[in-house]
Formats: structure tokens, C-alpha cells, sequence
């Protein structure tokens, strides 16, 4: 039941993520560590799914992301590691053993000087959108934020939207997933923007 | 199969003599780069769900020695390791004097929970790497390497039947760490875990009493007593409490304690376990 969702305002993507590692029964951890991984500058990645699978692919990807950009010089564009990212998972899912790994890819376009936002499944459909969520925590936010997203939010109205999402979640979630990490990708880079406990 | 055994099989062909220096040097790479070894059946995993026990078909002939109560907390005087000593498969006690705590060298220990085959080979085989490293690099190996090696060799042969919950505990530097691994691949950071069958019942205990400023007989008895609470409530727990504390120079035992006496004597001296009677008493 992990929570991860992805807001994109005017000049920004927000990214909120559950601070919970549950394994059976018990949550082993909600401190510092957390479910995404940096990809570049100016992109990351939030991800959820089969224990194991999740933090191996993510840094596989992290990996091979961080050898390109050392090789050529470039940093590459969110949808273009997302493409790469969406092509390594298809071609894994005809595999012996597929990841099963479910992805938020957001970044900051540079050139297009936009925020960007990918949906990705673990049967590797991908979908640029405005604002996205994986698992449970789709259906208590998407309606909440089919309601109030507006393509031209400024961030304190799209934090502000983020912790509708969360009061919604915390309230009607039958499992507690120990607060959220709230993360901001825009032309500065990536920051941990809020930790709501 | 041959093909997929071929592909993931490093096959060193080499003469001796005519060994250059840079071939010598590929031969002497490490292993914790995984090379995997199949077993020689078509699909291990069917394989496993018809021979072995799990959920989904309890009545197998071969039982997995399942069942254990295994815990580690990081405080001011280092770490606690304390874990209880029964082997059961199935309904059956296998063991009672089961050594649940795998001393991979003297600055590392690991723990042992799920298949006692799988934890005991790959935690010695952990072993061999970290001396490896020692040997190689002139410098003893972070437990964040050590505990990676597991668990990206225990990701090699995800899906294949590996069953273990470990931890792997010691020092870099002069910081104790802790890191939960397990056979899905989970590799976590952390300063307190209960891992088992009576995880639930420990974390209890464990939680209700921890605090970093602990002393380390505060620390012994506080690990100690949460070991004995999972071996009251969880009947896959049991026999007795294996109880090792880490320090910065390497880990000391510190003792085999026998469930059945330390129980009476805890519920003596705590007044607690009210449930139990210490007295058999006619209900009229």
C-alpha cells in the first residue's frame, strides 16, 4: 500500500512518496531512506512494487543514466530517460524473470523550460500526464485532483493541493504508511521540499 | 537449460604457464560480482513447490525449517544481537539448540531466520568474501558492502526458492551499523530490527524499553527479554536466548540462557507473565 504521487504546477513537479518499508506484517523503517532515486540533474524517479525488484531496477537505471551523461557530455531530457527507462522494462517483461516495478519519471525540460511528469506500469505502458498515482492512493487522488488541478498552479497552490491529498489518504487509507517525503523538481534541480510526519 | 547454465557460468580455462599478468589479475576479480549456479532441473521454482512446504501446499514430504525469532538494535555501546534457538519443520521442533547467530569473522555477525541450509551457507560464503576484500583492498569492509554482496547475490537467484531474513551487524569505522537483508532482494538501513516468525512479539518488548542512551547490561537485558516474550507468545520460538554484543574491537558472547528457567526467574523478579499461575489451583 505504498503511496506515490506525481503533481505537475506551471514551473514544477511535485513528487510524494510514503515514508513506510513494510515487509508482512511490520513496517522495518520510516526515516531517511525513501522510494525515489536521482536520475540526473534535473530528473528523478519514484517507484513501487515487488520488494527487491523496486530499488534494483531503479538503481540499475540510475546507473546506466549517470554512465551516459559521463560518456557524452549531455544530460538527457525526462521523456528521453523515460523512453530508455520504458524500453529496458518492456524488454525485461518478456524475460525469464520480469521487474515488477511500477514508476513516476519526474523532471524538469530544460530546453522545453517545462516540468514533466511520467506514468509508467510495470507492464511498461507509458503515459505523459499532468498529474499521476500508482496503487491504492490512485483512487482516493485522482478525483481530488481531477477537481482541483490547474495547469497554471503556482507551488505553494500545488503544495497545497499535495496535502489535500494527504489528509485524504491519512483518513481514509485502512493502513498507515507513516507520512510522506514531498519532493520538488523544477530548473534548480531536485529538493526534499516538506517531510509530513 | 545447458545454454542458460553455459550463459551465467564463468568457466575459467586456463594454463597455468601461460598466464599473463592482466589474466591473472581477471582470475583474482572478486565474486561478489554473482556468477550464477543453477540447480539442474528445468524450472527451479516448480521444482521447490512440489518438494517443499509453503502456503499453498502445507503437506510436502520435505518441511523447510521455518520458524524463528531473531533481533538487533544499534544503541550508544554499540550493537545487541540476541536471537532464540528452535529449528522446527512443520508441526515438528526439529531443534532446540540451534546456533541462529553466524559469526561471519570477528568484527561481523549475521543473523539467521527462514531456511537454516540458506543462511548458514551464504552467510559463511559472505564470510569468504569480506576476507577476500580484506586481503585484496588492506582494509576491513563496510557492513554497507558486505550486507550488498548478500543481497545482490541473494537478487540473483530471485524467485528460486532462497528463503532468508538476515542481518548483518557490525562496525565501519567507528559506526556500528545494521542492515536488514532478505531474500526478495531487500536491503534496508537501520538501528532496530525483529526479523521471524515472532518479529511481532519482540518489536513489542523491544520497542516499549529502547532508547540510544541504553547501557550496555541495560542493552543485554533489554534484548534478552524481548527474545523471551516472542518465545512465550510464538510457538515456532523457542529453546533458548543467544545473546552478542558488538563493539568497535569485535563482538562478545554473552551467553546461552535456557527459556525455562530464565522464564520463572524473569516472572519472579519483574512480577509480570500474570497470565501463567505459579501455582496449580482447583477452580471450584
Amino acid at each position: 500500500m505504498d503511496v506515490i504521487l506525481g503533481i505537475t504546477t506551471a514551473n514544477e513537479v511535485i513528487v510524494i512518496t510514503s515514508r513506510a518499508f513494510v515487509r508482512g506484517v511490520s513496517i522495518l523503517k520510516a526515516d531517511d531512506k525513501d522510494k525515489t532515486r536521482i536520475l540526473s540533474p534535473h530528473t528523478m524517479m519514484a517507484f513501487t512494487g515487488e520488494s527487491g525488484d523496486t530499488v534494483q531496477f531503479a538503481e540499475f537505471i540510475q546507473a546506466n543514466i549517470q554512465l551516459h551523461e559521463m560518456r557524452n557530455a549531455v544530460e538527457l531530457s525526462p521523456s528521453a530517460i523515460t523512453s530508455f527507462l520504458r524500453n529496458q522494462l518492456a524488454t525485461s517483461l518478456r524475460s525469464r524473470k520480469p521487474y515488477n516495478v511500477n514508476v513516476l519519471v519526474a523532471g524538469y525540460d530544460e530546453a522545453k523550460g517545462k516540468p514533466e511528469l511520467n506514468w509508467v506500469d510495470y507492464l511498461s505502458a507509458k503515459v505523459s500526464v499532468p498529474y499521476a498515482a500508482h496503487g491504492y492512493a490512485a483512487y482516493y487522488t485522482l478525483s481530488l485532483l481531477d477537481r482541483w488541478h490547474r495547469t497554471d498552479l503556482t507551488l505553494e497552490e500545488g503544495l497545497k493541493v499535495a496535502e489535500m491529498c494527504v489528509a485524504e489518504l491519512k483518513k481514509r487509507l485502512p493502513i498507515d504508511f507513516k507520512g510522506v517525503d514531498i519532493k520538488v523538481v523544477d530548473k534548480d534541480g531536485i529538493r526534499t521540499e516538506k517531510v509530513i510526519e | 537449460m545447458d545454454s542458460i547454465v553455459n550463459r551465467f557460468t564463468a568457466r575459467p580455462e586456463f594454463d597455468e604457464a601461460v598466464l599473463s599478468e592482466e589474466e591473472i589479475r581477471d582470475c583474482m576479480k572478486p565474486q561478489s560480482v554473482p556468477t550464477l549456479s543453477l540447480p539442474p532441473i528445468s524450472q527451479p521454482t516448480a521444482f521447490l513447490r512440489a518438494h517443499t512446504d509453503d502456503a499453498s501446499n502445507p503437506d510436502a514430504r520435505i518441511k523447510i525449517a521455518h520458524g524463528t525469532t531473531t533481533l538487533a538494535f544499534r544503541f550508544q555501546g554499540g550493537i545487541v544481537v540476541a536471537v532464540d534457538s528452535r529449528a522446527t519443520a512443520g508441526d515438528w521442533i526439529a531443534s532446540q539448540t540451534v546456533k541462529k547467530v553466524i559469526e561471519i569473522n570477528p568484527y561481523m555477525l549475521g543473523t539467521m531466520a527462514g531456511g537454516a541450509a540458506d543462511c548458514q551457507f551464504w552467510e559463511t560464503w559472505l564470510g569468504i568474501q569480506c576476507r577476500l576484500h580484506e586481503l585484496r583492498e588492506k582494509s576491513r569492509i563496510s557492513v554497507a558492502a558486505a550486507s550488498k554482496i548478500l543481497s545482490n547475490l541473494v537478487y540473483g537467484y530471485k524467485g528460486m526458492g532462497l528463503s532468508m531474513g538476515t542481518m548483518i551487524c557490525g562496525y565501519t569505522k567507528s559506526e556500528p551499523a545494521i542492515f536488514y537483508v532478505d531474500s526478495d532482494g531487500t536491503r534496508l538501513k537501520g538501528d532496530l530490527f525483529c526479523v521471524g516468525s515472532g518479529q511481532t512479539f519482540a518489536y513489542g518488548v523491544l520497542d516499549s524499553g529502547y532508547k540510544w542512551d541504553l547501557t550496555v547490561e541495560e542493552a543485554l537485558a533489554l534484548g534478552k527479554r524481548s527474545i523471551l516474550a516472542a518465545t512465550h507468545r510464538d510457538a515456532y520460538s523457542g529453546g533458548s536466548i543467544n545473546l552478542y554484543h558488538v563493539e568497535e574491537k569485535g563482538w562478545t558472547y554473552h551467553g546461552n540462557h535456557n527459556v525455562g528457567t530464565t522464564f520463572w526467574e524473569t516472572k519472579e523478579a519483574e512480577g509480570s507473565f500474570n497470565n501463567v499461575p505459579t501455582e496449580i489451583t482447583a477452580n471450584v
